[in-house]
This record gives structure tokens, sequence and C-alpha cells, in this order.
């Protein structure tokens, strides 16, 4: 024990008072820069990101407009090569990487708002609050939601990424919601809670400050999958058919590849790209939660 | 200043809610500003639920908890409940778990300036705490900018003991603070609730522990199985104890010159003379009978 009764050196300590929240920012970020699972997680969930942003505007043309040669090999002029009706493979790649990350974001956000939010209300509230909350989200979990969103999707008349992206989020919400409520209804008893609660503490900022902080990496665990899900669904949405109208995805790739048996003709360039992309953005945001997760424990730092 | 009068506490139990656990039966005893009264009971006694719902953490399932003239189960509303933490402050039992592990130890310092003293300057607020932490004797230094585990349970009790002492509090609820101390900083942390009872805070000390009931209170209540053993001015219920319960639990204080058996021989040699107990009407009830002045005893519970 360092310390004993008496506090000697009171005085020359508190000349160095500094203000927390810079220190924490600061020491956070230390401790970032310092973790390669962070940062190659994040560096290539970036890369993508750059690629959907920017890359679509060096593509002059549609990217379903017949523009070369039919069933061209990747080369110097289409760097991906070319579909049996020669569309050009890059074009494609790059929207299709533009729509997966706005159809993870829409899906997956408005699923992770609704989950997050009944989770922590019924967490931390319990009693008929979380009964109530509870059977709701039963009932939409044994809701078959592929069903329900081919009857859902399959009514409107205009279909667009935002649309599919919400239907998505209404059906996919429930597990989130069941995994936050167990974390936050364990932390809710924990006492630095009641502590809050004794700090005259609101309700919404206890459980903003002192419940979801705990489980950050946890609640981005949580959207990742849900992005994930959001753009396997999406996927699988395109693949029968009930995809954005004139729009592309990696998933509407992937389904005329097969539909035009690029497998069995060994064009590999038509279905390997949008398959890979899809991988490698899941997969690094996995390496890249693993690494936040690091960061914002201070237990699973090296002291 | 605070009064319980007949609370109760029961919880349901069991799968479907069926089964009750009465933790607190019909409990009535006053605090005055400047006294400290202790809780003593073995766990399970209900003492630190009485102490949560004195906090108002747990609602009472009847009866009522007054502080300065106003019921606390009626307190609606953030304003009134945030105006009531700024007189009534509780210290847990468990330090270790009183902080949030991911953020600094001394958050709980400004999570109480950001709540009560949003305009006191950072210096000004910086020479407060200090304060707070010379009063419980805490290095600041040590202390200051660290995470909950690189601190000692001693340490984090202390600062708890601090952040409660920035508030003008008039109550303080002192749940089992002294059991993670040491016995060299149990002293100083005992002093210093003396300390605070001379400056008219009145003090609702939990503990299992009769020695040091003995040592700081002015009332002791003995608890058994959620109902009141025996209530009264610490010196007479530890001199004369009248119920049988509370005989036993002091002829188990380990004595220095002594053996058990031979406390044993004693007591069964010369028996005090034994009080009438009252006798509970119901399941519910548990009538106290005044045997000599101030001085209460409860049900037999067996």
């Amino acid at each position: 024990m360092t310390n004993v009764s008496g506090a000697p050196g009171t005085a020359e300590k508190a000349g160095t008072p500094e203000p927390a929240g810079e220190r924490r920012g600061s020491e956070t970020l230390h401790f970032a820069r310092r973790n390669p699972k962070l940062l190659i997680g994040l560096g290539i969930v970036l890369a993508f990101l750059l690629l959907g942003i920017i890359g679509p505007f060096f593509v002059d043309h549609d990217p379903n407009q017949y523009v070369g040669p039919r069933s061209q090999p990747p080369n110097g002029e289409y760097w991906l090569g070319t579909t049996t009706f020669g569309q050009d493979i890059w074009a494609q790649f790059v929207y299709g990487v533009r729509s997966t990350f706005l159809i993870g974001t829409f899906g997956g956000g408005v699923a992770f708002l609704i989950g997050t939010t009944v989770g922590f209300v019924a967490g931390y509230k319990g009693g008929i609050v979380d009964e109530i909350l509870n059977m709701l989200t039963n009932v939409v979990l044994v809701l078959p939601a592929l069903v329900v969103l081919i009857v859902a999707i399959a009514y409107l008349d205009v279909r667009g990424l935002f649309i599919q992206g919400v239907f998505i989020g209404l059906t996919t919400w429930p597990w989130a919601a069941r995994a936050v409520r167990s974390q936050a209804l364990s932390l809710a008893t924990r006492d630095y809670v009641d502590l809050a609660r004794l700090s005259g503490r609101r309700t919404w900022k206890i459980i903003t400050t002192e419940i979801a902080p705990n489980m950050s990496s946890y609640l981005v665990m949580s959207f990742i999958l849900l992005f994930g899900g959001a753009v396997l669904t999406a996927a699988g949405l395109d693949f029968i058919g009930l995809g954005p109208s004139n729009g592309v995805s990696l998933g509407l790739m992937l389904e005329s590849a097969v539909a035009w048996s690029a497998l069995q003709l060994g064009m590999w360039w038509w279905f390997i790209p949008p398959g890979l992309g899809i991988t490698i953005i899941v997969g690094s945001l996995y390496i890249l939660n693993v690494g936040l997760d690091e960061v914002f424990n201070p237990k699973l730092r090296e002291l | 200043m605070l009064e319980l009068s007949h609370v109760h506490k029961v919880y349901r139990v069991g799968a479907f809610g069926g089964g009750r656990l009465r933790a607190v039966r019909d409990v009535s005893l006053t605090v005055k500003p400047g006294e400290v009264v202790s809780l003593i009971g073995e766990s399970g006694s209900g003492k630190s639920t009485i102490g949560k719902m004195v906090l108002g953490l747990f609602r009472p399932s009847s009866g009522s908890i007054t502080f300065e003239g106003t019921d606390i189960t009626t307190i609606r509303g953030h304003a009134a409940r945030k105006e009531y933490y700024r007189r009534v402050q509780g210290v847990f039992q468990d330090p270790f778990s009183c902080f949030n592990p991911i953020f600094k130890a001394d958050r709980v310092f400004e999570m109480v300036r950001t709540s009560y003293f949003p305009r006191t300057p950072a210096k000004e607020w910086h020479g407060k705490v200090l304060d707070a932490l010379a009063t419980v004797r805490l290095d600041p230094g040590n202390v200051l900018n660290k995470y909950p585990h690189q601190l000692s349970g001693g340490q984090l009790q202390r600062l708890l003991i601090a952040r409660a002492l920035l508030l003008d509090i008039k109550l303080l609820v002192a749940d089992e603070i002294i059991s993670m101390l040491d016995a060299s900083t149990r002293i100083d942390v005992l002093n210093l609730l003396s300390d605070l009872k001379e400056r008219g805070l009145g003090i609702l000390f939990v503990t299992h522990d009769l020695s040091l009931g003995n040592y700081v209170s002015d009332k002791s209540v003995i608890l058994r199985k959620g109902a009141i053993a025996e209530m009264g001015p610490t010196a007479r219920v530890f001199d004369n104890p009248l119920h049988p319960y509370s005989r036993h639990l002091l002829s188990c204080v380990p004595q220095l010159h002594r053996t058990w058996a031979e406390v044993d021989a004693e007591l069964a040699a010369n028996p005090p003379e034994d009080v009438v107990l009252p006798t509970a009407p119901d399941e519910e009830s548990a009538p106290l009978i005044e045997a000599e002045e101030g001085h209460f005893v409860g049900i037999d519970q067996g």
C-alpha cells in the first residue's frame, strides 16, 4: 500500500490539475494508435468506404450499360473484366460497394436504433415495462423475417435502397434488443448505477454515460453484426428479384453471375470481386471490433 | 429528521412470483440530527434493505419514510429527487462495484460537480476536492487520475466518503463502510464519523459488527429476520440486553481473557431476568414493548 494516513505531498500535486475530458480522450487515442488490429480493420473498412464514395465519380457510364467486348478477363481497359453482356465489372463493383455501405448503414442503423432503445429501456426499467417490451421483442423475433420482407417489399411500387434498408431494419432488431437487454439488466444493478442516481443523474443520462460505455464494444459488435446481416438480407432479396430497381449491389452482381453460369464458364472475375468484397468488408469490421474492445476496456490493456 | 414508520418490504420470489420473502417487517425508528444510529444484524436481516429504502433506491411495500417532514415515497420528478440527494447521501458496502470500471475513479467527484455545482469554477472545485480528500486522509497524488482497479478497497471506500462530504448533507447512510478497511484506517474513518456527528450530521450506520456499533453510535437497533429485536440507547442495549437474541449475539463476541465455555457457564449460572416479549398478532406486524425509558424490545422469532 502506497497510501498511508497523514497525506504528505498534498500541496505539490495540487498544482497540476488537468481537464479530465481532454486527458481521457488523448489517452484513448494513445492506445488506439498502438493497436494493430484496430488500425488494420479501420484501414480496410475506410479504404472500401472511400472506394464506394469516390470510385463511382471516375466511372463515366452507367454500371449496367453494355460498354465493351463480352466476357473479357481483367485487362488494362476493364480492370476487372466484363460480363457476358459486356458490362464493366469494375464500374459495377464500385457502385456495388457504395450501395453495400448504404444498405448496411440504413438497415443496420435502423435495427440498431430500435434494438438498443428497446433493450436499454427494458433492461434498465425492469418490471412491467420490461415484460411488455420483451413480449413485443419476442413477437417480432418469431416472425419469419424474410417472408415478411418479401411480402412487404413486393407490394411497394418504388424500391430504393433506403426503403429496403428501413424494412430490413424493422425486421432484424429483436435479437439486438435481447442482447442489449440482458447486458443492461446485469449492469443496471451495479452499485455505480445507484451511485449515479444518488448523484442526481437522469435515467437517459445514466443509460448513456454509465451503462452504454461499459458495453461499447458490445454495441459496436451488435452494429457490425446488424450491418453484415442487413448486407446479407439485402443480397437475399436481390437474389429473388426484389432488389432496388435499376440499382447495382454486390448481391445483385453475385446473383447475375450465378444466373449466367459464370461459375461453370470459369469467369472468376465476375463472382470473385463481389464475394470477396462482402467478405473483406465484414471481416475487417470484426477485426476492428476486437481492436476497439482492447482500446476501450482498460483491463485488456497492457499496463 | 428521519423517521421510519411501520416500514415493510416484501419481495416476490419464485418463477411465478408466488413466493414471498419478507425482508423488512414493521420497522419504526428515528434518526435525529447529530445522532448516529447503528443498524446491527446478521446477513439477511434486512439492514441494507432499510438503508437502500432510505436512499430511495427501493420503495417500501408499505409504511412511510419521512425526511424533514416529507414522505420520501411521495417524491416525484427528477428535480425533487435531486434536491433530496443534496441532503441525503449514502456510501455502499462494496467499493469495488461503486466505480464504473471504464472511467477514472475521481469521476465520482466530477459527477457531483456537474449535477450540483455546475457554476463552480474548476479551480475552486479542485480545492474543495482536495479538502474532502484531506478529511478522509487520502493523498491526492495517489488516488486522483487513477482507474478503480489501480486502487485498493480502502482507498476507494474513502473516495466514496469524500464524495458524500462534497455535498452539504444532513443524513449519511453508511452501509458497512468499515468492513473493507484495514485496522489502521478503520479508526480514522470512525473518528471521521464522530467529527461529522459533531457537525450535526445524522448517520444511519449499517453494520454486522457489534463492537463497531458500540463504538460509534448513540442508538442501536438490533435486527433479526427483518424485524426489530431490540432498540434503544447504545449503552443500555449493550449493558442490559433484554431480548434473547441480543443476549446471544453479545455472548458471541469473542473476549480476550475468557473462553466461550466460561462465558456460557457464567450466563447459565446467573441467568438474566426475563422480560415479557411482545407477541405478534399476525404474520405482518412486529410490535415493540418499552421495557425501560427509550429501550424497546421486539417479538421473539425463535
